[in-house]
Parts: C-alpha cells; sequence; structure tokens
C-alpha cells in the first residue's frame, strides 16, 4: 500500500502525463474515479512504482508546469520504472467509461457481445489467384 | 506408488494433445501429466473489463512475469530473445495467436538445396496426411489455392479481410507481392461443436468464446473421451531408468508437493523445445550421467527460436484496431532463398490487425511517440484505431551454441533446476531481419501508413522454440530417431518442438501436431508388428 505523500505523488504525475481535456471531452487520469482504480489495481507493481515514486517524490507540491516538466525528466532516464509507472496509469485511464466513450467506444469487455469485421472485398486477391506456384521443389 | 500404465505422456500441450488422442484408438492405458490446470473460458481476460492490463499480471506471455505457482522461472541471460509460453493444459496453444501455417516442402531439404544446416529425416509428402487430419481435428480456416504452398483445402473459409485487409491487400498489389488469407486456427462456422469466432480481437490471452483452437477444447475432450487419463498440477522432476536402461516411468510432484512415482512401458516426452531439454538433463542416473538420451551430447543444444522483426506504421483512416483475429494474412514473397538478397533461407510476413486501446498507448509511450501534458489526447487520437502491423517471422539456422542447461542457482518452487538460455544472432539472420524491416516499410509506404516504428528482433518473442533435440538417423548427431524415439533409450520418444532440424520460417504449430500425430501413426504401426523396442 502506498503512503498518503506517494499516493499524492502518483495522482499528480497521472495529472500531469493525462490532463483532462475540456477539448476532448474527458478527464484526465488524476480524476477521482480514474484514480482510485489506479491505486486500486497497483497489485504486482508496487515495487516497481515505489520506485518510480521516489524518483518524482514532491511532485505533488509543484505547479502544473513543473509537474509535467519534472515528469518528462523521469520520462528521459527511460527505464524499467518509467515503464511501469506509465503503464499504471495508462491501463486505467483508457479503460473509463467516459474515456471510452470519448473515442466512440462502447464500455463493455469484449465477451460476450464481440465485434463485426466486415469481409471486405475478396476480389483485391484475384491478382495473386492469377499468380503461378512458385514453391520450392524439394528433391525426395 | 500409482498403477503402471502402457504410455505416459509428460505435457498436455499441442504435441501431446495430438499424441494422446491419436493412441488412444489403441486402447492400451494412456496417462498424461500437465504440471498446470484446466483454464475455464471464464478465467479468459476477455470477460472483464481490465482485458488488456491482465496482459501485464496473470496472463503475461512472458512467464517470469506471468508468475502462476504452475510457471518455471527461466534464466534468459543476454539472450536478445525471451522465452514466452504458458503452462496448462493445452500447453501454450492457450495463449498463441493461431496463425497456423505449414512447414513448406523446402523446409525439410535445407541441406541439398542451401547447402546449410541439415536435411530432415522426413519430408513434407510423407506428413502429408498428418497435416491435413491435424486441420480436420483442431478446426483450421483458410482458403485453398495458395500459390506459396502445395494445395491443401482448409475445413472452413477463411476469417474476414476486413479494411485493415483492404489496406494491406491493395499495398500488396501495387508492390505486385504475394499476400493470401492465412490457414488460422481460429472457426469461421460451427465446428465439433465449437462456436463460430465473433471477433473478440484478443486473441492472444485465450478465447472466452472458445473460437480459437487450442489443444485443450480440440483434441483433448477427444482424447478424454476415448480413455486417456490427464492428470493435472502433476509437475515432472525426472524420468526413471531401469538396469536395462529402458524408461521405467517418471517422478512428480503434486500440487502440494508431494512426490510421486508413475511407472510406463513407455514414455513420451511433449514440453515443447525449453521444458524437454529441462526434462532429459534433469533425468541424470548412472547410465546416463549427462542426462537421459543424450549420449550425442545435443540434448538442449540447437536451440531456435524465429526472430520477429516488427514493424509498424499508422493510416489516415480508422481501420479495424483491435476488432477481429489480429492475424488473418500473411506474405510468403520472401521465403524462399534468393542469394542475392545477401542471405539464405527466408521468412514469412505476417500481417496483423491493429493492438488495445491500452497496448497501443503502453507501446507509443515507450517508444517516446505519445507525449505527455496537453497534447497526449491530440496525438492519441491521430493513431489510435490506425495502426497496421506486419512481423517477418525469420527462419533461424540451428547453431550449437545457441542452446538451453540447466541453471545452477534458480529453481522452481518444487525445486527442480530451471532452464538457462545462451542464445546469440547469427549473421545470417541479422541480414534477414534487416531485409523483413525494409520490405515492411515499403509495404507501409504503399498503404500510405506513417509514423512508422519497430522492433527488431521483439524481445518478448520467444514463442517457437525448436531443435533441442533433434532427429535423425545418426545417433552421434541427433538425439531421436526419424520416427521420434530416443536413440539411447527404446521407450523413451520426443514429440515436440525440440525434434526440429531446421526452423523453417512459418509459425509452428502446425508442423508440431503432424508430426506428433505421423510419429502416433510410427509407434501404431510398431506396435501391430511388434517392434516398437527393436
Amino acid at each position: 500500500m502506498l503512503s498518503s505523500q506517494e499516493t499524492n505523488d502518483l495522482r499528480a504525475f497521472a495529472g500531469a502525463i493525462i490532463p483532462a481535456s475540456a477539448q476532448h471531452g474527458v478527464p484526465g487520469a488524476d480524476d477521482e474515479k480514474i484514480f482510485a482504480d489506479i491505486v486500486n489495481s497497483i497489485g504486482r507493481d508496487l515495487d516497481d512504482l515505489r520506485g518510480a515514486l521516489k524518483k518524482l517524490a514532491g511532485i505533488a507540491d509543484l505547479t502544473p508546469a513543473q509537474r509535467l516538466e519534472k515528469a518528462n525528466a523521469f520520462r528521459a532516464e527511460g527505464g524499467p520504472l518509467v515503464a511501469t509507472a506509465a503503464r499504471v496509469v495508462i491501463q486505467c485511464y483508457y479503460r473509463d467509461d467516459r474515456v471510452m466513450r470519448a473515442l466512440g467506444q462502447e464500455p463493455r469487455s469484449p465477451f460476450p457481445k464481440g465485434h463485426v469485421v466486415e469481409q471486405g472485398d475478396w476480389s483485391l486477391l484475384d491478382q495473386v489467384k492469377q499468380r503461378a506456384p512458385f514453391w520450392r521443389k524439394a528433391p525426395q | 506408488m500409482h498403477d503402471k500404465v502402457d504410455v505416459l505422456i509428460i505435457g498436455s500441450g499441442a504435441s501431446g494433445a495430438a499424441v494422446a488422442w491419436s493412441l488412444a484408438d489403441t486402447k492400451m492405458r494412456i496417462l498424461c501429466l500437465e504440471q498446470g490446470d484446466w483454464v475455464k473460458p471464464t478465467d479468459y481476460p476477455t470477460n472483464g473489463r481490465d482485458w488488456e492490463a491482465r496482459l501485464f499480471s496473470d496472463f503475461a506471455i512472458n512467464p517470469n512475469r506471468r508468475a502462476r505457482e504452475t510457471d518455471y522461472p527461466i534464466n534468459n541471460g543476454t539472450s536478445p530473445i525471451q522465452v514466452v509460453n504458458f503452462n496448462g493444459v493445452g500447453g501454450s496453444t492457450i495463449m498463441y495467436t493461431a496463425h497456423y501455417p505449414r512447414l513448406h516442402p523446402s523446409d525439410f531439404r535445407v541441406k541439398t538445396l542451401d547447402g546449410v544446416a541439415d536435411d530432415w529425416p522426413v519430408d513434407y509428402d510423407t506428413l502429408e496426411p498428418f497435416f491435413a487430419e491435424n486441420d480436420r481435428m483442431t478446426g483450421v480456416a483458410g482458403l485453398a489455392g495458395d500459390p506459396a504452398y502445395p494445395f491443401h483445402q482448409p475445413p472452413m473459409p477463411p476469417l474476414p479481410l476486413g479494411k485493415t485487409g483492404k489496406c494491406f491487400g491493395e499495398a500488396m498489389n501495387k508492390l505486385g507481392w504475394h499476400w493470401w488469407p492465412s490457414d488460422s486456427a481460429i472457426t469461421t462456422t460451427e465446428y465439433d461443436g465449437r462456436p463460430p469466432c465473433i471477433n473478440l480481437g484478443h486473441c492472444t490471452p485465450g478465447c472466452a468464446q472458445g473460437a480459437k483452437s487450442s489443444a485443450d477444447i480440440t483434441y483433448w475432450p477427444h482424447a478424454i473421451r476415448a480413455g486417456v487419463e490427464l492428470r493435472t498440477r502433476a509437475r515432472v522432476r525426472e524420468i526413471t531408468v531401469g538396469p536395462d536402461g529402458l524408461a521405467t516411468g517418471a517422478i512428480y510432484y503434486d500440487a502440494d508437493g508431494k512426490e510421486h512415482f508413475q511407472p510406463a512401458e513407455m514414455v513420451i516426452v511433449a514440453c515443447n523445445g525449453i521444458g524437454t531439454p529441462r526434462l532429459l538433463l534433469n533425468s541424470v542416473s548412472g547410465k546416463f550421467p549427462t542426462g537421459i538420451a543424450n549420449s550425442s551430447g545435443l540434448v538442449g543444444k540447437n536451440l531456435m527460436f524465429h526472430p520477429f522483426a516488427h514493424t509498424y506504421g499508422y493510416v489516415d483512416e480508422p481501420i479495424d484496431g483491435n476488432q477481429g483475429a489480429q492475424l488473418s494474412l500473411w506474405s510468403q514473397e520472401f521465403y524462399e532463398t534468393d542469394k542475392a538478397r545477401g542471405y539464405v533461407r527466408g521468412y514469412t510476413l505476417q500481417l496483423h490487425r491493429g493492438a488495445g486501446m491500452i497496448v497501443d498507448a503502453i507501446a507509443n509511450t515507450a517508444r517516446g511517440f505519445l507525449p505527455w501534458g496537453e497534447a497526449h489526447h491530440d496525438v492519441y487520437r491521430g493513431i489510435f484505431n490506425r495502426k497496421l502491423g506486419l512481423s517477418a517471422i525469420c527462419e533461424d539456422l540451428p547453431e550449437e551454441h545457441n542452446r538451453v542447461t540447466l541453471d545452477p542457482m534458480l529453481k522452481d518452487s518444487n525445486g527442480i533446476p530451471s532452464p538457462k538460455i545462451e542464445y546469440t544472432l547469427s549473421e545470417n539472420t541479422k541480414k534477414m531481419i534487416a531485409h523483413g524491416v525494409a520490405r515492411s516499410k515499403d509495404i507501409l509506404e504503399a498503404a500510405g501508413a506513417k509514423n512508422i516504428g519497430g522492433e527488431a528482433p521483439m524481445l518478448n518473442a520467444g514463442w517457437h522454440l525448436m531443435g533441442t533435440a533433434r532427429m535423425g538417423t545418426d545417433p552421434e548427431r541427433s538425439v531421436v530417431n526419424e520416427w521420434g524415439r530416443s536413440h539411447d533409450v527404446k521407450n523413451l520418444f520426443v514429440v515436440d518442438g525440440s525434434i526440429w532440424v531446421t526452423s523453417g520460417g512459418v509459425n509452428p504449430t502446425s508442423t508440431i501436431q503432424a508430426l506428433a500425430l505421423y510419429i502416433a501413426d510410427a509407434i501404431k504401426q510398431r506396435l501391430a508388428a511388434a517392434t516398437l523396442f527393436d
């Protein structure tokens, strides 16, 4: 479980990397519901995330512009801690109902409804059908 | 101590399932030991809203990340390709993409045709009836008439082309290059009591619909109805031998860690290219001090992956995105050797639909393309559902220094030594990868894609595990003979990808299963003639 300081820093980081957008009608990753999902989904990433938050310590105390600057500096370091911190945010942000709807997606699991994929224009294959067999014969 | 069985199969994946089903008609007492569990359809990620997140936890393709009780850790060392697999009934078919090409006829005659590696002791024509039987048992969708292959008729029509397929088809036609609907182990009609695909779009970590033809729902129900016993949570430590040098059975641990001995008249190993050498090397005795069936010293050597060169780009208009099977088209344009390219052998190009919303966002964050801050949303909307991807599945030639050994320190939860991988890319492979990336970029550009990126070789792509107990007629240059029997132990067989002599450049499951059926047939013929153990 994260400490209150770590939680505050994680929320500030989440909001810095994916802020709310009025233009696109989406919340930020620091939205209350999304952030609750992030915290509840940390699971096996706790150790790496703690390592990331050590590097981001104090980000919650900064202005929005400074937060983004600190987040990008952390990103520039690269490595597994950056990947973990980004993933724990992204994997919850893009499954939020509001975010999915804003992207034209139905907020649901794939099963059981599935999806419709059009058959497409199979006449495109006619050109290939005219080609002579080109697999290489092999001696017995 | 358990009652003795006639046939003990170790591993319930692609090959273990096929050989169990085929041998069932002998009415012998057949038992299969599987270290994992059955996976219920309701367990698969596509049942829930967290379906993409589970790719990074309990349905991760890398067993070191997945870390289930039923997994064993693997030391990948400095290998540029890490082993990925699944342990459970159906083995790695639970988590394969169901792309199901056969090896080509030329793949069995590599030495004769191209002067490298070795020829196989079997050929395409010998395996053809077993390919056909396997397609029928598995349930394969595809389209007959591919000019890149000898004629064969898949039992179901192909997966839909979709918008993504249209993009690829137009680009390939513009370039004049081969493309064709893949043979896919996915139902497109009702088949053998299974429903058709409904385009869940997330085939790799299991199919909640039951349309993906994983071995737990293809061969196993038939094998079990025919009398085969499948015992799960049974992790085999070693194959035992008697004073006569024949296998006597296996020692395994159950889910509670209790040790058991299972006696058997014959043992069939079906643990694939990493699990099989691990087990053989762990089966040390006075008669076999370097591991059972290892008088050649080749157990674990000649490990072959298929280095994957993945290249992708984004078109302007939305296409299929993650909806629909990820793989449904291939190109064999660059499969056969053309020495003008600067290397020998070749590769299949898999043509991909897109990734899920989350996976695509994570991937584009990792490569630095998706910015943080306000610009994130605009850039993401420019790539969402617009991805075209290609993977070159490059043929890997056998080299003895690429190998599986036992790690001196790392062990699984039962204390069994884990495998250690030593692997490097050859110069031939590096040139092939570069060619595959360049041609993939040509295709993406012909399709009008932008923001092209890629990973070559892909790190987490050691799906295809071959060569570590190779077959052949010379006991000094191979581990098993031309019908899968150990040269050293006449009641011990290997039926999985480890017996491959060369790797070809295709996803191997179809050929692994056809080979398992061929070996089962050879066993049955020799049983009838009372020559099996001669």
